[in-house]
This record gives C-alpha cells, sequence and structure tokens, in this order.
C-alpha cells in the first residue's frame, strides 16, 4: 500500500485518497455488475448503462436480450444498496467511535442492531401483510428507532449524556433485546429458520425502490455527520476543550448520536445484520489518512462500499453456493481487525 | 486597575444539592496575572468552568467584557477565551500539529485548508513551546507532561483576550512548568489577561500579581500577591502553618511549611 501518511502533506494525502478510492469503487462496481451466472465485459456494462441512463436505445442493439434484465433489473440493485449499506455503516461506525470516544464502537453499540432484529424478527414471526416485502425493512427500522430513544433516554441525567453510560446502556437493551429474540425464535417455530437467515443479512433480491431509500437517507446522514466532521476532532479532546473551542459538545453528540443510528438503522433495515464493517472500515482508514474526521468519514464511505461490494461479489458470483453475507464479513473481519490491532499496538510502543 | 474584564457578582452554583459556589463576588481587571488558590474541593475549577459558561450559574451573574456570559455565541467567546484543562484526553491519534492546529479552528471556516498565516501562527507556537520535533508524531504516543504542553500551545495558538489555566502544568516537569508559566507572562505583559488555579502557592506568588484565596465556595482574600500572599491568610485558607520568605533573587514572595507532627 502507498503510505500515504507520510509522503503527502496532510490536506492533499486525503483529497488523493479519496480520488484512488472513488476510482476504485467505480471500478469495482462495474467489474461486479459484468461477474456472475452470467459474465459479461466490463464495456458492455458500461455501453449499456450509459444506454438505459440516456434513453438511447439504438446503443442496445445487437445486446443478448437478457443483458439489460440482468445488468438493470436484477444486479445493479443489489451491487448499489451494498455499496450504499457498506458506506452507511462505515460513516456511522467512524461517528459512533468518535462520539463514544471508544475505537471499539461500532454502528451496532447503542443497541441498533438488536432493536433492528427484534423488530424484522416480530415481522416474520407474525407474517404482517401490511406493507409485502417491505413490512420487515419497516419493522426492523421502527425497531431500531425505540431502542435508540430508550437507550439515550435511560442514559441521560440531567440534560447530558456520558459516553459510558451510552455504552453501558447499549450494552443492557441489547442483551433484553436478544433474550426478546431467542424467545421469538423459540415460539417461532416453523417461521425460525427465516428469522435466523433474515438476521445473518443478504443483499439478495433488492430493488431500485431498496437503492433510493437508503441512497437518501444514507447521504442526509453522512452529510449531516461530515457538516460536524470538525467538531467531531475537538471533541476528542474532552468537552472543556471542545467548549473553550467553540464546539457545544454534550449538544452535538446527541445530534451526531441520532444522525449515525439512523444512517446505520436503514442499513440494517434492507440487508439484515452485516458485522465488522463499521468496526473495521473506520480503523483500517486511519490507519491511512490519520483521524481528522473530515478526511475520514467520505475515504470510510468509499472504502467500506468498495469492501462491502466486494465479498458481497465474492458470495454472488465467486463462491459456489452463495452463504450470507454477515457471516462472510465476520470471518474476513474478525481476522482483519485483530491484524490492526496488533499492529497498531506495536506502532504505538515502538513511535 | 479599573478595567473589569469580569464582573462577577452574587453567583451560586450546586452540584445537585451540594453548593459548591456560594454568593461569590468577584472582579477581575484586564492585563493581569490572577492565580486562584484553595483547598481542595473549594470552587476553584467550577468558578473557572462557571467563567467559561462551560456551567451555567444557578444564580447570579457573570459580566465578561460588558455582556452576560450566556449571551456570548460559543464561536465568538471561543474567540475571547481559551482553556487549559486539568483533565483532558486524546483519544484518536491525531498528530501533534493536528492538536494545535485545533487552536485555530474558531478562526478557520470547517472545510477550509488553513491559509499560510495559520499555519505560521501554529509553528511559531510549537516552536515556543518547545514542541516542534513532535510536530508529525501522534499524540497518542506521548508521554503526560508532552501532551499537556500540546495542550497548552493548542490554548496559546487560540490566540485570545483571555486565558483560563487550570492546574495547567500540574503533568509536567519543572523545567517545562517554568517555560509554559513564563510564555504565559509574556502574554500578559501585552495586554492579555490569565487567570490560573494552581495548587503550588509558590507557582502561583512567583508568577502571578494578584492572588485570589478561595474557600467553601467564597473569596477569602483577594489583591496584590506582595499584599495578600501571609502567614495568616494561608493558615486561614489551607489551615497550615508556613513560613514566608522572600526570594534573593526575584524578590517574590515564597511560602515552606513545617511537618504537620511538629505543628
Amino acid at each position: 500500500m502507498i503510505d500515504l501518511k507520510k509522503d503527502a502533506p496532510r490536506h492533499r494525502r486525503g483529497v488523493l485518497a479519496l480520488l484512488i478510492l472513488g476510482l476504485v469503487l467505480l471500478f469495482v462496481t462495474l467489474l461486479s455488475t459484468g461477474m456472475g451466472y452470467i459474465r459479461i465485459a466490463p464495456l458492455l456494462v458500461v455501453k449499456l448503462i450509459i444506454a438505459k441512463l440516456t434513453g438511447n436505445i439504438r446503443l442496445l442493439s445487437g445486446f443478448n436480450k437478457a443483458y439489460p434484465y440482468v445488468i438493470w433489473d436484477i444486479r445493479l440493485p443489489r451491487i448499489l444498496t451494498a455499496v450504499i449499506v457498506g458506506s452507511g455503516l462505515s460513516i456511522s461506525g467512524v461517528v459512533f467511535q468518535g462520539i463514544l470516544l471508544n475505537p471499539l464502537a461500532d454502528p451496532y453499540t447503542l443497541g441498533v442492531s438488536a432493536g433492528a432484529a427484534f423488530g424484522a424478527s416480530i415481522a416474520l414471526l407474525l407474517e404482517i401483510p401490511m406493507l409485502g416485502v417491505y413490512s420487515v425493512p419497516l419493522f426492523a427500522f421502527i425497531g431500531s428507532l425505540l431502542t435508540l430513544l430508550f437507550v439515550l433516554s435511560i442514559s441521560s441525567f440531567e440534560g447530558k449524556i456520558a459516553s459510558n453510560n451510552l455504552i453501558l446502556s447499549g450494552i443492557i437493551v441489547s442483551t433484553i433485546l436478544s433474550a426478546g429474540i431467542s424467545f421469538l425464535k423459540y415460539v417461532a417455530d416453523e417461521q425460525v429458520s427465516v428469522i435466523i437467515f433474515w438476521l445473518l443479512g443478504s443483499f439478495n433480491s433488492r430493488t431500485w425502490i431498496d437503492v433510493f431509500l437508503t441512497f437518501g437517507i444514507v447521504t442526509a446522514g453522512g452529510l449531516f455527520c461530515l457538516y460536524y466532521a470538525r467538531d467531531l476532532n475537538v471533541m476528542a479532546l474532552g468537552d472543556k476543550i471542545a467548549m473553550s473551542l467553540g464546539v457545544q459538545a454534550s449538544r452535538i453528540r446527541v445530534s451526531l448520536l441520532v444522525a449515525a443510528s439512523l444512517t446505520a438503522s436503514i442499513c440494517v433495515a434492507v440487508s439484515g445484520i452485516i458485522g465488522f464493517v463499521g468496526l473495521v472500515i473506520p480503523h483500517l482508514m486511519r490507519f491511512v489518512v490519520g483521524s481528522d474526521n473530515r478526511i475520514l468519514i467520505p475515504t470510510s464511505a468509499l472504502l467500506g462500499g468498495i469492501l462491502l461490494l466486494f465479498a458481497d461479489t465474492v458470495t454472488r458470483a465467486v463462491l459456489p453456493h452463495e452463504i450470507p453475507i454477515g457471516v462472510l464479513t465476520a470471518i474476513i473481519g474478525g481476522p482483519v481487525f485483530c491484524y490492526i490491532f496488533r499492529k497498531r499496538r506495536k506502532a504505538m510502543i515502538h513511535g | 486597575m479599573g478595567n473589569p474584564i469580569f464582573e462577577i457578582s452574587a453567583l451560586q452554583f450546586a452540584f445537585g444539592r451540594r453548593k459548591v459556589i456560594n454568593r461569590l463576588d468577584l472582579k477581575i481587571d484586564a492585563g493581569h496575572f490572577y492565580g486562584i488558590v484553595g483547598p481542595n474541593g473549594c470552587g476553584k475549577t467550577t468558578l473557572l468552568m462557571l467563567m467559561m459558561g462551560y456551567y451555567r450559574a444557578d444564580e447570579g451573574s457573570i459580566i465578561f467584557d460588558g455582556l452576560e456570559i450566556s449571551r456570548y455565541s460559543r464561536r465568538r467567546l471561543a474567540r475571547k477565551m481559551s482553556l487549559v484543562p486539568q483533565d483532558f484526553m486524546i483519544n484518536f491519534d491525531f498528530s501533534v500539529r493536528d492538536v494545535v492546529m485545533m487552536g485555530r479552528y474558531p478562526y478557520i471556516p470547517r472545510f477550509a485548508t488553513p491559509s499560510r498565516e495559520e499555519e505560521q501562527k501554529v509553528n511559531a507556537v510549537m516552536e515556543e513551546m518547545g514542541i516542534a520535533a513532535l510536530g508529525e508524531r501522534s499524540v497518542l504516543a506521548l508521554s503526560g507532561g508532552e501532551k499537556q504542553r500540546v495542550v497548552f500551545a493548542r490554548a496559546l495558538a487560540q490566540d485570545t483576550p483571555v486565558l483560563l489555566l487550570d492546574e495547567a502544568t500540574s503533568n509536567m516537569d519543572i523545567h517545562h512548568t517554568l517555560h509554559a508559566l513564563d510564555r504565559a507572562t509574556q502574554r500578559v505583559m501585552s495586554g492579555r489577561t490569565i487567570i490560573g488555579v494552581f495548587h503550588d502557592l509558590n507557582l502561583a506568588a512567583m508568577y502571578c500579581d494578584q492572588l485570589i484565596f478561595m474557600s467553601r465556595g467564597r473569596i477569602l482574600k483577594q489583591g496584590k500577591t506582595e499584599d495578600v500572599f501571609r502567614e495568616d491568610t494561608i493558615e486561614k485558607t489551607f489551615g497550615v502553618k508556613g513560613t514566608i520568605l522572600t526570594h534573593p533573587h526575584t524578590g517574590s514572595k515564597q511560602v515552606i511549611f513545617r511537618k504537620e507532627s511538629t505543628l
């Protein structure tokens, strides 16, 4: 890997990283779109996308009739959802770690995942028909929001929220909800496999509605977090210094928590629980571009998109059988995290 | 004298039911180095936090530069007052230079790259505090004293009319303590105001031209250092017996103590 940290001046290093990651993301997206049961050359993929976007049907002449359907209706929604979810989880990972001043925090620390899982389990168990296939994500979303509100309310004292209280409250509530999910599984009987499968996460058969939904919320949440990125830098020095530099830490902490949780919630709602992305990506990126959140947030978003798409492409097009994406990210992410952890400790000790 | 930058009257503040500041009145004039001393838990840090608007007073008023402190916007206040706190932390591996640059944040738009002038100001302060050589090092890899020098430099980089120091040199060795306080004093020479909480009475007596003795949330005694730094004031404030000596070189007052068992 190029050592951007030492060679280039600070701000150029960030811009360079953004540029490289952006290009890689584009490349991986095109490559992935061509991969699968039906192989399609990347150039044809580009041509087809341009034809679709411009409405220029003539570009499509000479194509296999199935290609537009395969690419536009099946692969692209899944691929884009994977990219956006990877970005969303990474952004909220950066923000959670920054706010909770804890490098082990991830988008799920406050119980977002447990809440979503509980909501989804209820929807799956009761087979609520009101919104068709969207009742599960909707229930997951509502579940995670209610959990967030509950965690915030039990961890605040006299209008202020301390990081340790938040983490503790998150763990307590998650544990209770996990017990609840176990109970739901117990009574679920035949539906139990459906619940388990949802919990493991998947991008299978995503639609353009998923893409627009996640894109809207992840973009809004991401931009909000980016706006306060510099304030988040200052908050790393504690609330008093933050205050002396004009940053009202206690207020911004809550707004950022809500924005990051919303972002994570929509990701969980459409994809199930995908672990380790929100934990590992920010660490990996800090290693390269440093801790300035103004650079860390957008670069992590890009890297998260790249890596989650990579993982999804592996399970979709490379492995003989599709395995749940949540399992794959944990299998890859776990060891990677151990490696980073060891390496960073060493770097810290030896300067 | 007679140019008050802080006018505090009938100030009251409590943590829950515990009264920390109790009907406190205080006037601070611009262009001096004030030292606040007093026993543990007497409200020194709390007073400082009230003065920078970190806590909001329960009752009474704090007029800063002609305006009630709560009426200031945070950003405006950040250009007028900086702080070196007693308890600080650094959780992510920002470089030393990154942290000192944070002192310039109140003057730079959120996403702007710092101008050359800003960079130079940061360089000058790092040079001044003897941390220029550490510039690209991660703050996580520094010792406690080094971290404190970085945080101190950040406050100097903020370049405000008022500087609040809360035990700002508690982790530094004697060389760096004297150096940091010298650099601070140099700010006072050019018309700035420093208000510092001190544990070390002799440091306070050496650097501050004005001393404030606090006890149980009130001001016990305030005045010029040579007038108020006396054995009876120290005994009344801390409950210990000391002997005041005059420094043979600087002429400033210093205190030495007796062991409790020999009282």
